[in-house]
């Protein structure tokens, strides 16, 4: 499966680039990522939120860098749900913003595993990017992902509509989290 | 704490409801001592805005007292005892679009932009109480109210002004001047205004602010017109009267230079036949708005003139006079009101004593009896314009 996204992000390219080169913060707004732990200086270890199909972890290496302008990546081994990925910086025209243009592929495997991966990313694959795509830029122009009463788990809302009510959450619903 | 909440169409309820808490780094909780029903609440309750939830606390027009603020809020920002008023648009003062100063489109608030986009294209801003399609976010028809992005949108109120002084800067008193200011007014200038209710009342008022030769007040509710024309504008009562006869006859037959449409999605029409043809449509859903404003003011426009529309669309129009506004030169303005940018100069209007925005509340009520609230707003009863809560 082929998926493509952009986004326009109000901040200059080295400042969008460092923040996806650092790929330990790309779980704060990428909805099927858990964690993403730096292992030498260009390979690193990936796992998989709960949505993604539980226990999928994947070891993965920077394939191209070039600083300010792009980056790709791949896994490595015998991943799970093999993919690789690239994204583009370029300086937008208002001479303030980057363009940002992410392309990931991902090996969709057969069983009960493709059938989870599948059904994460539905009917409309590109939504789920989409989606992830727009909090990146929430987290870095305005230092994290907003929150409503309807749709407060960030990147775990995953549900857009109906959703819980636009009413503040009580105590308990609070604790529980996005479990809820 | 007690809330107004939307039950279902045509009801709102006012249930105990948890408290607000702190989500956001940036978000304040404010103590809400005034709030209003406005318009926009009654496309929501008529149920002409998809997207509601039995629940969701309405109310986009509050201010109040600071009780909290999150962690990311600077202390020369906004503090703990602040008095604030808050724009009913959640903006986050750092995409393209605030930079630009279009709030009401901020790129950043509205958590649910994906279905947003597949219903306008793009995505527009978060908005307090007005359904998931802007977010989802809790309203301010309550006691206390969570403010997101506390360090771009309230406005300090730092003067002995009264909560009715400026508790429309919160919406209404914007967004009637961005109708008038888009206009872009000349001293000689006719504006006409379709709807005289609470945000036609400000359109006009702004209107004679900015400068125009003549205000016109068109609307069918005595009472309304009447309030237009103490505030010095000539009443048009569309029940009694053609309404571009009577525009030719106040204009010299040249047509309002410039008309502005107060009334939105939910007209209503002199002609029987057409009324029908567009409830029939919009109750089957093939057509989502009633514009028989936004029609007349297109044809009743003098060729190069402005259309500035302020009234709230949701969806789909029919019949729209695209050969009226396309051969005769029309320019067509629109937006959600972008608050943020009129909230300081508009406070200063009102401590010079050029806008009272008071002159249009007619009822003050206890949160309590909102839905009475909502009702006599709603069926024009008892001579109502504008409704203030107190929570
Ligand atoms: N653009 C924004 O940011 C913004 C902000 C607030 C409100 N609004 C919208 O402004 C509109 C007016 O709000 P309001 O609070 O004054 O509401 P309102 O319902 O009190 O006023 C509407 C008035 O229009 C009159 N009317 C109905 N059909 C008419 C017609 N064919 N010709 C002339 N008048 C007609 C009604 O009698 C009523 O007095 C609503 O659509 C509301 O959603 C827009
Ligand atoms: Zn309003
Ligand atoms: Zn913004």
């Amino acid at each position: 499966m082929d998926l493509t996204a952009t986004t326009t992000v109000r901040k200059p390219a080295s400042e969008v680039y460092a923040f996806w080169r650092d790929l330990e913060n790309l779980p704060t707004f990428m909805a099927h990522l858990e964690e993403v732990r730096a292992a030498g200086d260009r390979t690193s270890h990936w796992s998989a939120a709960a949505p993604f199909g539980k226990d999928v972890e994947w070891d993965a290496e920077i394939t191209e860098e070039t600083p300010g302008e792009r980056i790709a990546w791949r896994s490595t081994g015998d991943a799970d749900v093999p993919n690789a990925g690239t994204v583009s910086f370029v300086p937008a025209p208002d001479g303030a913003s980057t363009e940002v243009y992410v392309s990931l592929v991902y090996e969709i495997p057969g069983g009960s595993l493709g059938k989870a991966v599948a059904k994460y990313f539905g009917e409309e694959p590109h939504q789920q990017l989409d989606d992830d795509l727009r909090r990146f830029k929430q987290v870095l122009e305005t230092g994290e992902v907003v929150r409503s009463d309807g749709a407060p788990w960030g990147k775990r809302a995953r549900k857009e509509f109906p959703q819980r009510p636009a009413q503040p959450l009580s105590d308990a619903e609070l604790a529980k989290g996005a479990q809820a | 704490m007690r809330a107004n909440t939307w039950s279902g169409r045509n009801k709102v309820e006012v249930r105990d409801v948890p408290d607000p808490k702190i989500l956001n780094h940036r978000d304040a909780i404010v103590r809400i001592t005034s709030t209003a029903i406005c318009g926009s609440d009654l496309h929501l309750v008529d149920g002409y805005v998809p997207t509601m939830q039995d629940g969701d606390v309405l109310g986009h027009e509050f201010m109040g007292e600071v009780i909290e603020v999150g962690s990311g809020v600077p202390g020369d920002k906004l503090r703990v005892g602040d008095r604030v008023v808050v724009p009913f648009p959640i903006a986050c003062g750092a995409c393209a679009a605030c930079a630009a100063e279009l709030y009401s489109c901020c790129e950043n608030t509205n958590p649910n932009a994906g279905i947003a986009e597949k219903m306008f294209g793009h995505p527009v801003a978060g908005i307090f109480g007005y359904s998931h399609l802007t977010g989802g976010f809790a309203g301010g028809q309550a006691q206390y109210a969570r403010v997101p992005f506390a360090d771009v949108g309230p406005l300090k109120i730092e003067s002995e002004l009264t909560d009715e002084q400026v508790l429309f800067l919160s919406d209404i008193l914007p967004t009637g001047y961005m109708g008038a200011e888009m206009c872009d007014i000349q001293p000689s200038d006719v504006v006409a205004v379709w709807g005289a209710g609470p945000v036609g009342q400000f359109a006009m008022d702004s209107a004679r602010v900015l400068g125009a030769a003549k205000v016109i007040a068109i609307d069918k509710e005595p009472y309304r017109l009447q309030m237009a024309e103490q505030a010095g504008h000539i009443p048009v009562n569309f029940d009694d009267v053609d309404v571009r006869s009577r525009l030719l006859e106040l204009t010299g037959g040249r047509g309002p230079d410039k008309c502005i449409d107060a009334v939105g999605l939910e007209a209503t029409h002199g002609s029987a036949h057409i009324a029908a043809y567009d409830r029939v449509k919009q109750a089957v859903r093939s057509e989502t708005e009633r514009p028989h404003a936004l029609r007349q003011a297109i044809l009743s426009c003098r060729s190069g003139g402005v259309v500035s529309v302020i009234g709230v669309y949701g969806g789909l129009l029919d019949k729209f006079p695209a050969g009226a506004w396309m051969n005769r030169s029309l320019t067509l303005r629109t937006g959600q009101c972008h608050v943020q940018r009129y909230m300081k100069p508009l406070l200063q209007r009102i401590e010079r004593g050029e806008l009272d925005p008071t002159r249009i509340i007619t009822h003050t009520l206890p949160l309590d009896e909102a839905e009475r609230g909502f009702d006599m707003f709603k069926n024009k009863q008892d001579n109502c314009e504008k409704v203030v809560l107190k929570p």
